[in-house]
C-alpha cells in the first residue's frame, strides 16, 4: 500500500511518475478523514491547500525538477507557526490564531516540496507526556485506543505510526518526539540544539526546545532532517555549522563503535523492558559494535532540574499571551487587570497554569538562589558527565521509557508521577544532546523503544546506527493493527 | 538639625542612534504613524525570535571607552518580567547582572571652578518599551509599539552628586559626550535622552546615605534640576517634622513643580531577572575593542584642554566652546582663518554675538547663517583697525540677516574708519571752533570734558574716527599743540 512505502520510495515512484504527488495526497487525506476520528491525530486539515501544493510538486516533477521530499505529504505539529493556517499549539488561548507567516522549518519543508496535509494535536504548549492536556482533546494510541499516545507531540506520533501522512514534525523540550515515539512504535530523531531553527516554533522552554522529525525510520528521519537542519540568522541559537548528508552516511559500518550502556537508565526499570533493550545491544554486538556500561551519577536529577529550568523559562514566554494583541480575550474586560487575569486564566488550561506557576515561583526574590542558580549548576554538572561519557564512548544508549503506553486518564491527575515518565529523555536536552528512539519491541501488544544519544552534532552517527539497527531487525515495520 | 548633605545618582537612559531596532530590522525613525515601525518581533507574535543589532554594541563600547571603563568580555542579556501593554512580550531584553560596560568616571566642572570627577557604576543595552496614549480615546487606551524595541544605553551613575546643579553638570557633560561620540542624537524633546535620579539627603558627616527616593523621567535640564530641589526640600521637611522618608518611586509634574508617589517598595515590582534564553551571552573580543577605540573622536575634555593650552583661553571659555563638537569646529575653523594670535577675540565673539544670534533664532551652529569663514573675514577687520569693534556688532547684525560679507558690507554702508589723521584733526578743529567755552573749560583744568570732545567728533563721523588715533590727536590739540602724523598698523 502507498502508505506503507518509505518516503525513498515514494520518492523513487514520484520520480518515475508511476504516482502523482495528487494521488500520493488524496490517498492520505482519505485516511485522515477515515482513520483521525477514532485518534484524533489531527487537529486542522488542510485538504485544500494540500492539493494546491501537491498539484504544484507534480507540476515541478514534470518539468523534470527531483528532490527527496518533493511532492510527499506531511503533517506539521500545531506548534509550527504556518502562513494563514491556524497555530494554536493545542490552547484554547490560539484556538483563533492564524499564524501570518511561516516557521523555519516550515518554510525550509514547503520550499523542499512538501505538502501539508494538516497541523497535529499536541499538548497544550508542548506540556506534556501523554497529549492529555490538549484544549481539542486527548490524542489516542493506534496501538490502543484507550491507551495514550505520549506526549507533547502524541498527535505527530500517533499520525506518523498510523500512516497518516509520510512523516510527522514535533519538538522535543524533555522528550516530547523520543517518548511518544517510543510509544507508538515509530523513529523519533531530537537533534543537538541548534541544528534545527527555532524560529516561527511557539516557545516552551527556549533553552531546551528542538525541532525535529517522527518518521517510520531512521532513513526516512535522515532524509527529512539534511531539509530541516542548518543555520538561520533569525535563531541566535542556532548553530552555524554545514549539514551533513545524513542519508548518504548511514552505511557507515557500526564495527568498533563503542556504545555505552546507561547505568542510571535500567534501575527500577521493568524487567521485560530492559530485556528488549538488551536484546536490542545484543543486535549491535552482532554488527561489530562494543558495549560497556557507563555511569552518570547525577543524571536521576534530571526530572527536578528539568521542572525549574522549563518552567521558568515557559513562566516568561508565555507572558505574550495577554489578550491584548492576538489569541484569546475574555468578554468584557473591567480594566486592565481583569483583562490579563481572565484572558490568561480562562485562556490557559491546568498543566500550563500550574507550569507558570512553578517558574514564577522559582524566578521570584528569595528563591531564585535555591532553585533557579541550584537547577543550572546541576544542569552543568550533567552536561560535565556526558561530556566524560562521550571521551570514552561514541554513542550512549538505554530505554526510551520506563514503561510501554498508560491508559488515558492514569496519570492526568497525578502530576509528579507524569514527570517521571520523562526520565530518560531529559539529560540530553539538559546538555543539548541528539538523541533517536527506535522500536525494539512489543510488551503486552505495546511498542517499546531504544533510545541512542550522542555527542553534539553526532546526529549522522545516531541515525547511521539506528539504520544498521533496523536494517538488522523488523520492528519498525510493525504496524498497529486497523492501519495497515 | 539643619546642616543636610544631599547625595543624588542619576541613571540616564540614551537612545542609541542605530537605524534599526535593537532586537528586529523595524527603523527607529521618530514620528511614524502609530505601530507602523513594528514588525513581528516587536509585536512579540508567537514563535518569533529576538536577534542583536551588533551596531548597538559598538555604539555601547564607544561609550564605555570614552569614559575609561572596562568593557566586560562576556555580558549577558536577561529579561526583566513584569505586565504592561506597552511591553508586548511581557518581558523586557536587558542587561543585569553582567552589563557590557563596567566602572568608569567622567569629570564635571563646577561653578567655582574646581573640577569633580563622578564615577559611572555601570553602563548597559536594552531595549525601549512602547507607549501607551490616554488620550482623545474614549473609554480604551492606545498602544503604539513604534518605540517598543529601541536601543538604550541605561548609564548608571556612582551617588556622587551633591547638589540639584552638580546633577545638571553631570547630566549636560553626558549629554555632550553622547552626541560627541555620535551614539545619541540628544534630542530631550523626543525622549532620546532622559534620566531617572535617586535623590536622598543625611546629616552633614553621616556615615550611612539616607532613605532614597527615585524620581522618573526627567526630560529636561531644568526638570532635573527643579525635581531635585523640590525633592530634598521635600525630604529635609519631613525629616526635620520628626518623619521618615520612604522609599518609593516618584513622579515629577512639571505643571505643579512637585513631585508625586507612584508606587513604594513594597508596591514594587518583582521582576524574576534570569538570563535570556533566546540570546547567546556577547563575547566581546580584544580586536574589536581596538577597532572601536580607533573610531574614538577627540573627547570634550581632550579639545577643551587643547584649546585652553594652545589658545590661551580660560578654562570656562575652553569649556564652552567644546560643549559640542560643532561649536568647537566653527570656533577653531575661526582661529585658523583668522590667525591663532586673535584666538580669544574669535573666542568672544563666537560665545558672545554668534551664541547670542542662534539662541535668540533658535539655529543650530551647524546652520548657522554666518559661516566660520566669514566671521573670520569680519573679525579680519577689527584686528586691522579698518572698523572698531562697535561698528563691527552692526556689520554683523547684517550679516546674519542679508548674509553678505563683511567687506561688502562695510564697503556699502562706508563704515570703514577714519584713519587720516589729517581728515581726523580737520574735525577737531571744527568741534574745537564750535565749542569754545568748554575748550576753555577744559584748558583751566576740567579734564572730564575730554569725554564730551570724543563724543562730539564721533558724532560728526558717524563714529568712524579709528578711536586710538583720535584719543592721541584730540590730547595734543585740547592741550593746544601741534599733532603728530599718527601711527598705526
Amino acid at each position: 500500500m502507498l502508505h506503507d512505502l518509505s518516503i525513498g520510495e515514494l520518492a523513487d515512484r514520484l520520480a518515475a511518475r508511476e504516482l502523482s504527488s495528487v494521488e500520493l495526497t488524496r490517498h492520505f487525506l482519505e485516511r485522515i478523514e477515515r482513520l483521525n476520528p477514532a485518534l484524533n491525530a489531527v487537529i486542522t486539515v488542510t485538504a485544500e491547500g494540500a492539493l494546491a501544493a501537491a498539484a504544484q510538486a507534480d507540476a515541478r516533477l514534470a518539468a523534470g525538477e527531483r528532490g527527496p521530499l518533493l511532492g510527499i505529504p506531511l503533517i506539521h505539529k500545531d506548534i509550527f507557526c504556518t502562513d494563514g493556517v491556524r497555530t494554536s499549539c493545542g490552547s484554547r488561548m490560539l484556538d483563533n490564531f492564524v499564524a501570518p507567516y511561516d516557521a523555519t522549518v516550515v518554510a525550509k519543508l514547503k520550499s523542499a516540496g512538501v505538502v501539508m496535509l494538516g497541523k497535529a494535536n499536541m499538548d497544550e504548549f508542548a506540556m506534556g507526556s501523554s497529549n492529555e492536556t490538549s484544549f481539542y482533546g486527548p490524542v489516542r494510541n493506534p496501538w490502543d485506543t484507550t491507551k495514550v499516545p505520549g506526549g507533547s507531540s502524541g498527535g505527530s506520533a500517533a499520525a506518523s505510526a498510523a500512516r497518516l501522512a509520510a512523516f510527522t514534525t514535533g519538538t522535543d523540550t524533555g522528550g516530547s518526539i523520543r517518548q511518544p515515539a517510543a510509544l507508538t512504535g515509530i523513529t523519533g530523531v531530537k537533534p543537538t540544539y541548534g541544528r534545527v531553527s527555532r524560529y516561527g516554533m511557539i516557545a516552551f522552554a527556549s533553552s531546551l526546545d528542538q525541532a525535529g522529525v517522527l518518521a517510520r525510520s531512521a532513513a526516512d528521519a535522515a532524509a527529512v532532517l539534511k531539509v530541516m537542519a542548518g543555520f538561520d540568522p533569525r535563531d541566535s541559537t542556532s548553530v552555524d555549522a554545514p549539514v551533513p548528508d545524513y542519508p548518504a552516511l548511514l552505511d557507515a559500518p557500526l564495527k568498533g563503535l563503542k556504545i555505552g550502556l546507561l547505568r542510571e537508565f535500567f534501575d527500577g526499570l521493568e524487567p521485560r523492558n530492559a530485556k528488549l533493550i538488551h536484546d536490542a545491544l545484543g543486535v549491535f554486538t552482532a554488527l561489530g559494535a562494543e558495549t560497556l556500561e557507563v555511569s552518570l551519577p547525577h543524571l536521576p536529577m534530571s526530572v527536578p532540574t528539568y521542572y525549574v529550568v522549563a518552567p521558568a523559562e515557559c513562566s516568561s514566554n508565555l507572558s505574550r499571551f495577554d489578550g491584548v494583541r492576538y489569541g484569546y480575550r475574555c468578554d468584557h474586560p473591567k480594566d486592565l487587570t481583569d483583562l490579563y487575569e481572565r484572558s490568561r486564566g480562562e485562556g490557559f488550561g491546568a498543566e500550563v497554569k500550574r507550569r507558570i506557576m512553578t517558574g514564577t515561583y522559582v524566578l521570584s526574590a528569595g528563591y531564585f538562589d535555591a532553585y533557579y542558580l541550584k537547577a543550572q549548576r546541576v544542569r552543568r554538572l550533567i552536561t560535565d558527565e556526558f561530556r566524560a561519557a562521550f571521551e570514552k564512548v561514541d554513542l550512549l544508549a538505554g530505554p526510551t521509557t520506563p514503561t510501554p503506553a498508560f491508559p488515558i486518564g492514569a496519570k492526568i491527575d497525578d502530576p509528579v508521577t507524569m514527570y517521571l515518565n520523562d526520565i530518560y529523555t531529559i539529560g540530553a536536552n539538559l546538555a543539548g544532546l541528539p538523541g533517536v528512539s527506535a522500536p525494539c519491541g512489543l510488551v503486552d501488544g505495546l511498542p517499546v523503544g531504544l533510545q541512542l544519544i550522542g555527542p553534539h552534532f553526532a546526529e549522522a552517527k545516531l541515525l547511521g546506527a539506528a539504520h544498521q539497527y533496523q536494517l538488522a531487525t523488523d520492528w519498525h515495520t510493525l504496524r498497529p493493527r486497523g492501519y495497515e | 538639625m539643619g546642616n543636610w548633605e544631599v547625595v543624588i545618582g542619576l541613571e540616564i537612559h540614551a537612545q542609541l542612534a542605530t537605524r534599526s531596532k535593537i532586537f528586529s530590522g523595524s527603523p527607529t525613525a521618530y514620528g511614524a504613524a502609530p505601530n507602523t515601525q513594528a514588525d513581528l518581533v516587536d509585536l512579540a507574535y508567537p514563535g518569533v525570535l529576538p536577534v542583536f543589532n551588533g551596531e548597538a554594541l559598538r555604539m555601547a563600547v564607544k561609550f564605555g571607552l570614552a569614559i575609561d571603563a572596562h568593557i566586560a568580555p562576556r555580558s549577558i542579556f536577561a529579561r526583566k518580567n513584569y505586565f504592561y501593554p506597552d511591553l508586548p512580550k511581557g518581558y523586557q531584553i536587558s542587561q543585569y547582572e553582567h552589563p557590557v560596560v563596567g566602572k568608569g568616571a567622567i569629570t564635571i566642572l563646577l561653578d567655582d571652578g574646581t573640577v569633580k570627577r563622578v564615577g559611572v557604576t555601570r553602563a548597559h543595552l536594552e531595549e525601549d518599551a512602547g507607549k501607551s496614549l490616554h488620550e482623545g480615546l474614549a473609554n480604551a487606551s492606545g498602544i503604539d509599539l513604534n518605540r517598543a524595541g529601541t536601543p538604550l544605553l541605561e548609564i548608571v551613575s556612582e551617588p556622587d552628586m551633591r547638589s540639584a546643579k552638580e546633577a545638571v553638570a553631570y547630566m549636560k557633560k553626558m549629554h555632550t559626550l553622547v552626541r560627541y561620540l555620535e551614539i545619541c542624537d540628544g534630542n530631550m524633546q523626543e525622549g532620546s535622552f532622559r534620566c531617572d535620579a535617586n535623590v536622598s539627603v543625611r546629616q552633614q558627616g553621616a556615615a550611612k546615605f539616607g532613605t532614597r527616593a527615585e524620581i522618573k523621567n526627567l526630560n529636561s535640564f531644568r526638570f532635573v534640576e527643579k525635581a531635585i530641589q523640590y525633592e530634598v526640600a521635600r525630604q529635609i521637611e519631613i525629616i526635620e517634622s520628626g518623619g521618615k522618608v520612604v522609599q518609593e518611586t516618584r513622579l515629577y509634574d512639571s505643571d505643579k513643580n512637585e513631585t508625586r508617589s507612584m508606587r513604594s517598595k513594597e508596591e514594587a515590582n518583582d521582576y524574576r531577572y534570569f538570563p535570556d534564553p533566546d540570546l547567546l551571552p556577547l563575547e566581546i573580543e580584544e580586536g574589536f575593542i581596538d577597532s572601536v577605540r580607533a573610531t574614538l573622536p577627540e573627547l570634550p575634555d581632550e579639545k577643551a584642554a587643547r584649546f585652553a593650552r594652545d589658545f590661551a583661553l580660560s578654562a570656562y571659555d575652553a569649556g564652552v566652546l567644546s560643549a559640542s563638537r560643532e561649536l568647537g569646529a566653527y570656533f577653531e575653523a575661526v582661529v585658523t582663518a583668522l590667525g591663532q594670535a586673535h584666538a580669544k577675540l574669535a573666542a568672544n565673539w563666537v560665545m558672545g554675538e554668534l551664541s547670542g544670534m542662534l539662541n535668540r533664532d533658535s539655529v543650530e551652529i551647524g546652520e548657522s547663517r554666518i559661516s566660520a569663514e566669514a566671521l573670520a573675514g569680519l573679525l579680519r577687520r577689527i584686528v586691522d583697525t579698518t572698523i572698531s569693534g562697535k561698528i563691527a556688532k552692526e556689520v554683523f547684525e547684517s550679516m546674519w540677516s542679508d548674509g553678505k560679507p563683511a567687506d561688502a558690507i562695510i564697503e556699502e554702508r562706508g563704515l570703514k574708519q577714519i584713519t587720516d589723521s589729517g581728515a581726523i584733526e580737520r574735525v577737531i578743529d571744527e568741534v574745537m571752533a564750535a565749542n569754545p567755552k568748554q575748550l576753555a573749560d577744559y584748558r583751566s583744568g576740567k579734564d572730564k570734558l575730554f569725554g564730551f570732545f570724543v563724543g562730539q567728533v564721533q558724532k560728526a563721523t558717524g563714529g568712524k574716527a579709528n578711536p586710538a588715533q583720535l584719543n592721541e590727536l584730540l590730547k595734543t590739540k585740547l592741550a593746544g599743540g601741534q599733532a603728530e602724523p599718527a601711527r598705526h598698523s
